[in-house]
């Protein structure tokens, strides 16, 4: 009997979707309990399309030869010391930020897509979740491992997941993805698989891996480029989750942008983290924060939304003011992280002169005006030995839990600040976008645990931050935090480069 | 002119991680353990899950299962994801030859009608299983706690999808891949009476909540029997009627299920060693699927193999059972 050829379609269609069948004996909805309770209105889990028609014989196979490629780089990368190629030490502090901050979203993301992987009526989505399970579980431990030789020499990566629990800075990433898995199983989609991996992936991951191959760092670029196929894999599963979501009932057209609104905003907070990064801490620069911005999203945000359009979605709340801030955000955050450097995981440092002209020019509108006397003063101050360091704790958004350093865009000396009273509680916030958050769902923002709260209240050890810091961190004072000039990290540099 | 190699011995300031160190000491740790210990969050979480208010995203109390240290499960084989695709992948490459080769030999050919027909009544049907136990692995990597046994489950619900469409292959080379076996084999399993037993059981699976308890209905007492009865019984029997050939075709499960069961026996070890408490309720657990699995399978084992099949399989779960120190 001759075998008929199958399409893949109808091969995935065979081999998977129709794993699943009706139940008889218990009720499907005590399988599936989550499905309902925000509103989400499902028809026909059958009209799912297959964003990848991935076996797992084929998954087996891909995968292991991406890995077998990764490892033997890692291998090559510690036995010759690849550390040293590096542009500058400053550079890897860029990966403590990574790896305290990024790195357990990977693995938040793993747990978020077993949970929806778990709980999806429909087998077509479940298992396309769960594949990206698989990989984010990939993504961390690779991202653990790729970092795992300049542990050996450097410090501040070395406590990574007991810092991203605790330090005052982490809980913005952890915080966000506690939001999203805290969240029904629909809005997880939306906030990481749409709004995350396809929206905002763009501007987290391609400046930290370009960064990495501008700045000679061989271990990290190549992370990167391999787990662009899973990517690639994430960001098509996004895209079906929305308009899956749309096509099933008009009803969710508004749940839907609810989302999306929401989590655009908490992404941009996010990403100041990624600003920062580019603007200051790689010591070869990529591109500006604002030129990334413009690229990644304004032009290809753009296009999508035009695209969804028609289902009746527009443009993400707050874009507008978004596109002001872009001038700013990065010199708001890493002044922030400048003056609490005695209190961070990574070294800070004021910008070389000519550093200083670079963003001079990526932000002519912006920053002689506004932050370069800034960079000025501190220069002076250093200069005389009085390198500065802020006493006080600062004040975090209940939101986002930035510190409060944001400004208002038609005046950009004056802090933004908003409040609500939520049972008699007065709480506080960085912008609007975060006041509406929280005004939305406030029995669950009044849970945040903020840190500096947290210390105030005692239950972080103390009395002061350098208890804090040593016994709750549990970080290595004197060693992990402070300036780039003078640290351990910059002596062993010099040492091992044989200058003075 | 002579050339001068230089290697750079550079001093490291730490051996590994500090979560690794206070674990096994300042040495140079294995790529296992650092992928693996403290990796998942434990305190601080922001907001209680909407949908269970009343534990927090991570949360041990989501089994009856007490551990002091939940990495206490660690992974005889060492399974972190690199580890895992690759030895994985060194399975699937001997499948997919082993496929092409019945393939192109058109080895189906040599089976009779009746044992292909109990083929499709018998073995296809489990892609069904296989899929209950996708989800089952799935509910323990959510809900979980601790890396070491999370991401564990992880590979072992990707493996049942895996296995899931290998049998859905075997249907496809039988049918020509007209996909009539698919639907004669998934009508067995909704409406034939000797596969509902096992169809309410997995179903009864599907909604029970103590994820430690789901994982050793599933790992232990149902894939035991299973195992036994098609891997190993039913297999024999096909030998016998000429159709040794499928053996080709689910080689892959034999392999994996000795390398599963060497995690699992682990598994229930550690957990009957932390406590008395602990070892009782596995052994109550155990009672209860043990016998609700041996009444859902005599219909099917009898059927399949005839009267003795059933005994000789709970014979073997037994066996684990107590060397697992649980009876
Ligand atoms: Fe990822
Ligand atoms: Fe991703
Ligand atoms: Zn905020």
């Amino acid at each position: 009997m001759a075998a008929k050829k199958l399409n893949i379609k109808d091969k995935y269609r065979l081999l998977t979707r129709d794993l699943d069948w009706e139940f008889s004996y218990q009720d499907h909805k005590k399988a599936f309990p989550f499905e309902e309770f925000e509103g989400i209105k499902i028809t026909d889990w059958s009209k799912w399309e297959d964003p990848f028609r991935l076996t797992m014989d084929a998954y087996w196979k891909y995968q292991a030869e991406k890995e077998r490629k990764l490892y033997a780089i890692f291998d090559a990368f510690a036995q010759n010391n690849g550390q040293l190629n590096i542009s500058d030490p400053r550079y890897v502090n860029a990966l403590k930020v990574f790896l305290t901050g990024v790195s357990p979203l990977e693995y938040q993301a793993f747990q978020g897509f077993a949970h929806t992987g778990r709980q999806f009526g429909g087998v077509g989505a479940r298992v396309a979740c769960q594949m990206q399970s698989i990989d984010e579980l990939r993504h961390v431990q690779t991202q653990v491992h790729a970092m795992s030789h300049y542990n050996k020499f450097f410090d501040g990566l070395q406590d990574w997941s007991h810092m991203h629990d605790r330090v005052w800075y982490l809980s913005v990433p952890k915080s966000f993805f506690n939001d999203a898995r805290a969240a029904g199983p629909f809005e997880f989609m939306v906030a990481i698989g749409f709004s995350f991996e396809y929206v905002l992936t763009n501007l987290l991951f391609v400046p930290f891996m370009s960064g990495a191959a501008y700045n000679g760092d061989m271990a990290t670029v190549t992370f990167g480029f391999s787990a662009q196929s899973d990517e690639a894999r994430h960001m098509t599963l996004g895209l079906e989750v929305i308009k899956f979501l749309l096509e099933q009932h008009e009803d969710n057209v508004p749940i839907v942008q609810k989302w999306i609104d929401k989590w655009f905003w908490r992404g941009t907070r996010l990403l100041t983290i990624v600003s920062m990064m580019m603007d200051y801490m790689l010591p070869n620069k990529v591109m500006s924060w604002k030129e990334a911005w413009e690229v990644y999203f304004e032009e290809a945000g753009g296009a999508l939304f035009k695209d969804l359009a028609r289902y009746g979605i527009r443009m993400p709340k707050h874009a507008d003011l978004i596109a002001k801030e872009k001038e700013h955000v990065s010199h708001q955050a890493w002044w922030i992280f400048y003056t609490h450097g005695h209190a961070a995981g990574f070294h800070t440092w004021i910008p070389t002169d000519e550093e200083l002209d670079w963003l001079s020019e990526k932000y002519p509108d912006t920053f002689d005006k506004y932050y370069r006397p800034r960079w000025e003063l501190a220069k002076e101050m250093e200069a005389k030995g009085e390198r500065f360091y802020t006493k006080a704790l600062p004040q975090l958004c209940t939101t986002c839990q930035i510190p409060m350093g944001f400004t208002e865009m038609d005046n950009p000396t004056q802090i933004s600040y908003r409040e609500s009273i939520y049972k008699d509680e007065r709480y506080h916030f960085c912008s609007d976008g975060c006041k509406e958050i929280f005004d939305e769902e406030p029995e669950k923002y009044v849970q945040s645990w903020l840190p500096v709260h947290q210390i105030f209240q005692g239950n972080c050890g103390g009395p002061d931050v350098e208890d804090v810091l040593r016994d709750y961190y549990r970080m290595n004072v004197g060693a992990d935090n402070l300036d780039i000039k003078g640290s351990p990290d910059e002596e062993r540099w010099k040492k091992w480069k044989g200058v003075a | 002119m002579s050339i001068e190699i230089k290697t750079a011995t550079l001093e490291p300031v730490r051996n590994t991680y500090a979560n690794v160190e206070r674990r096994f000491g300042d040495k140079p740790a294995t790529r296992y353990q650092e992928a693996t210990y403290d990796l998942q969050s434990e305190a601080n979480f922001h907001y209680r899950p909407l949908w269970q208010p009343d534990l927090e995203l991570n949360d041990p109390r989501r089994t009856a299962i007490v551990m002091q240290d939940w990495y206490a499960f660690k992974d005889p084989r060492q399974f972190y994801y690199g580890a895992y695709v690759q030895q994985r992948a060194k399975m699937q490459e001997v499948a997919e030859s082993n496929y092409a080769f019945f393939e192109k030999r058109d080895l189906a050919r040599f089976i009779s009608d009746e044992v292909r027909a109990d083929i499709i009544r018998y073995l296809v049907p489990l892609r069904h299983v296989e899929h209950t136990a996708n989800l089952n692995n799935m509910y323990g990597t959510a809900y979980g706690f601790g890396t070491a046994i999370t991401q564990a489950l992880l590979f072992n619900g990707m493996d049942r999808l895996g296995m899931a469409q290998y049998l859905s292959r075997i249907g496809l080379i039988l049918d020509g891949n007209s996909g009539d076996a698919l639907v004669d084999a998934k009508q067995q399993w909704m409406e034939a009476d000797i596969w509902q037993g096992l169809r309410a059981l997995c179903e009864e699976t599907l909604v029970t909540e103590d994820w430690f308890e789901v994982m050793v209905a599933q790992n232990l007492v149902l894939d035991a029997l299973l195992t036994d009865l098609v891997y190993r019984q039913f297999d024999n029997k096909l030998n016998e009627q000429g159709a040794q050939d499928i053996g080709m075709l689910t080689e892959f499960m034999q392999l994996w299920n000795k390398d599963t069961s060497r995690w699992m026996d682990a598994v229930l070890k550690t957990a009957v060693a932390e406590s008395d408490e602990n070892r009782a309720l596995l052994a109550q657990w155990i009672e209860t699927w043990r016998g609700k699995a041996a009444e859902a399978l005599a219909p099917l084992a009898e059927a399949m193999l005839g009267a003795e099949a059933l005994a000789e399989a709970l014979e073997l779960l037994d066996k684990r059972i107590a060397k697992a120190g649980i009876k």
